[in-house]
């Protein structure tokens, strides 16, 4: 726990300094997180334009409401995660009903399975991103770089029992993208971001 | 050098294909049907197995045909410790084996091989992390319209805040190889082309021991700490800070760098209006807010020298930012000429229009086009005397970036193309003074 600290620490200071009006304190809270969110509203709306407007709307709402923030709750990158994620599912779910009921193709049900399906993927990948950087580092190499698991071990520099491990592991904390309500987020229970780290 | 190459994404995502569109996996509340299963015994457990689509190949056994693997025998919990790798095709064949005809036995190991297997369809490469760098600027502009700052960054800093963010981006990605990519550093002295190996990770170095002389203005720790440097001058900094290292730096350099630009810009916020707080370089001074477009100039610079050291593109800095560090160059161009005077390297001033401070001498028109263009009257025969259209005597265009590179040394005078009209003399003198001001 002694290692969460410091990070817990920064949130803290970084929430005060922005409800304090520090504008510096907004840029730095943009270099910290703005490939996250970018990425994540990459993810679900899979357009370069509404994933930068996502990227103000995400931002903006952090600025105007920095006591929105708990750190009790946790890190204030799973939140930060968390509202992007909530407001991209919200702006997809938006654009694609306004697409059927401007008759374009397509049923309620198949925009439903689409809006599920941008949500559990961007989950994954902050899930991938958070996960701790050994078993991120197994999975990358078992996976994209199709090294076998005693290679992996061998890369690593771990035993082969170790890298089993981490590939099992990896994929386990993985596989809890899919666990999450996948439903309409009411205010309040927001997707489980906090799980992965 | 990016984590992941672009080129052969699509043969990856290719592989996806054989677990079919992303829809089948809705069914995943038939998970419950595994326990009906295992409650009907051993016969149907085929099912459950046939239910899990089959492992990938991996690339070693890719196009080969194998005789059927003779499952090995292993025990459960090595089978369950398999799991992954299996789930990834990342053990061999007997092994695959063994587990698959494992998971027609072990409800438990099914349901978890089926969950695996599925969490890999979501591994996906990660998309180009390269963010719009105009898109800071955007997003911190629509924040502050909403809800204005107390403590808002002087406009005189807003460059090297944008400057620092974006070379920073650029830095997101690199690993040891471009750390350590060899840079060549150009700059001019007296007349001719200076220049000094380094790395990349040596010139992110440089930019923090020279941001440091700002830091150290402003009452922030020196990143020099117990290190001696001779003069304040950038070039002894640096040098310094070089030598004391028994090591070549390396990319750990990167945080000390970008903590203390955060800082710089976070205390010019909080003094106020202190743009006229002495700042120095050794041999000169600059008020803080052109010493903050210097170093917002300089990191720029760099930045380009990373970028071509690493093959990357870079853009130069918004219209904006670019017309504040043209216009500090053109601010600082009598004062050069004079020193170049001084030194024997330009000719002399014209007595007759020596003139005392504040009144208009004779004048060069400095005419900057493209984005952050604009024109500057350059007085001629003395840092203190006042550009005037009645006395010009000649006439220089030049393209914003260019000029600038001519300002940082890395173009020649002799080279720099320049459109000229007047003056001959006066514009060499004015073209050589601007590549004066470039440093280490």
């Amino acid at each position: 726990m002694a290692k969460r600290d410091v990070p817990l620490r920064w949130d803290r200071k970084m929430q005060q300094r922005l409800a304090r009006g520090e504008a510096a304190a907004l840029g730095e809270l943009y270099d910290r997180f703005a490939s996250l969110v970018h990425g994540l509203a990459h993810r679900v709306l899979d357009d370069e334009r509404a994933a930068d407007h996502l990227t103000r709307d995400v931002f903006a709402h952090v600025w105007e409401h920095p006591d929105a923030y708990d750190p009790r709750q946790g890190p204030l990158r799973t939140w930060i995660a968390t509202l992007t994620h909530r407001f991209a599912v919200q702006r997809l779910r938006a654009t694609e009903t306004a697409a059927l009921v401007r008759g374009g193709p397509g049923t309620a049900e198949e925009l439903e399975t689409k809006v599920r399906h941008a949500s559990v993927a961007a989950r994954a990948d902050y899930i991938v991103q958070s996960m701790p950087a050994p078993l991120r580092a197994a999975l990358e190499l078992a996976y994209f770089q199709r090294r076998d698991y005693r290679q992996t071990a061998a890369d690593l520099g771990v035993t082969e029992d170790e890298a089993r491990r981490r590939l099992r592991l990896g994929l386990q904390l993985l596989a809890t993208a899919r666990d999450a309500g996948t439903a309409p987020h009411p205010p309040g229970a927001p997707p489980e971001y906090g799980g992965a780290a | 050098m990016k984590a992941y190459d672009e080129d052969d994404g699509n043969g990856e995502y290719g592989k996806h294909d054989e677990y079919g569109e992303y829809g089948k996996h809705d069914d995943h509340g038939k998970h419950d049907e595994h326990g009906e299963h295992g409650e009907h015994g051993a016969a149907e457990s085929t099912g459950t197995g046939a239910r899990i689509p089959l492992p990938r190949a991996s690339v070693e056994d890719g196009g080969r045909v194998l005789p059927d693997p003779a499952p090995v025998a292993l025990e459960h919990q090595v089978l369950t410790s398999l799991l992954g790798a299996w789930a990834l095709a990342a053990c061999s064949a007997q092994e695959a084996a063994a587990v698959d005809e494992h998971l027609g036995q072990c409800e438990a190991c099914a349901d978890e091989a089926l969950r695996l297997r599925e969490a890999v369809t979501l591994l996906q490469r990660p998309e180009s992390l390269d963010l719009d760098p105009a898109l800071r600027t955007r997003v911190l502009d629509g924040c502050l319209e909403r809800r204005p700052p107390r403590i808002p960054v002087p406009g005189w800093a807003t460059s090297y805040d944008a400057e620092t963010a974006r070379l920073d981006a650029l830095l997101q990605d690199f690993g040891d190889a471009e750390w350590h990519a060899p840079v060549r550093l150009r700059w001019f002295e007296g007349d001719d082309t200076a220049s000094r190996r380094t790395t990349v990770a040596g010139v992110i170095a440089h930019l923090l021991t020279v941001d440091g002389t700002v830091a150290v203005a402003l009452g922030l720790d020196d990143p020099l700490g117990d290190i001696t440097a001779p003069t304040r001058a950038p070039a002894a900094r640096t040098e310094a800070y070089w030598r004391a290292s028994h090591y070549p730096p390396t990319r750990a350099v990167r945080a000390p760098w970008r903590e203390q630009s955060h800082s710089i810009v976070r205390t010019v916020a909080f003094t106020g209006d202190a743009g006229g707080l002495p700042v120095s370089y050794g041999d000169f001074e600059l008020p803080l807010r052109d010493a903050m477009l210097d170093r917002a100039f300089e990191c720029w610079v760099h930045a380009e020298d990373i970028a071509e050291a690493v093959d990357y593109p870079y853009e130069p800095p918004s219209a904006r930012h670019l017309n504040g560090m043209i216009d500090l160059a053109a601010r600082m161009l009598p004062g050069a000429l004079a020193a170049r005077r001084r030194a024997g390297l330009a000719a002399p001033a014209h007595r007759p229009h020596l003139v005392a401070a504040g009144e208009p001498g004779r004048s060069l028109r400095l005419e900057i086009e493209g984005s952050g263009g604009g024109e500057w009257l350059i007085p001629l025969d003395s840092p203190g005397a006042v550009g005037s259209t009645d006395h010009e005597v000649a006439h220089v265009a030049l393209d914003g970036v260019e000029f600038c590179r001519l300002a940082a040394g890395h173009v020649s005078p002799v080279e720099a193309a320049a459109g000229q009209v007047g003056d001959r003399e006066a514009i060499r003198d004015v073209l050589f003074a601007a590549a004066s001001l470039s440093r280490l």
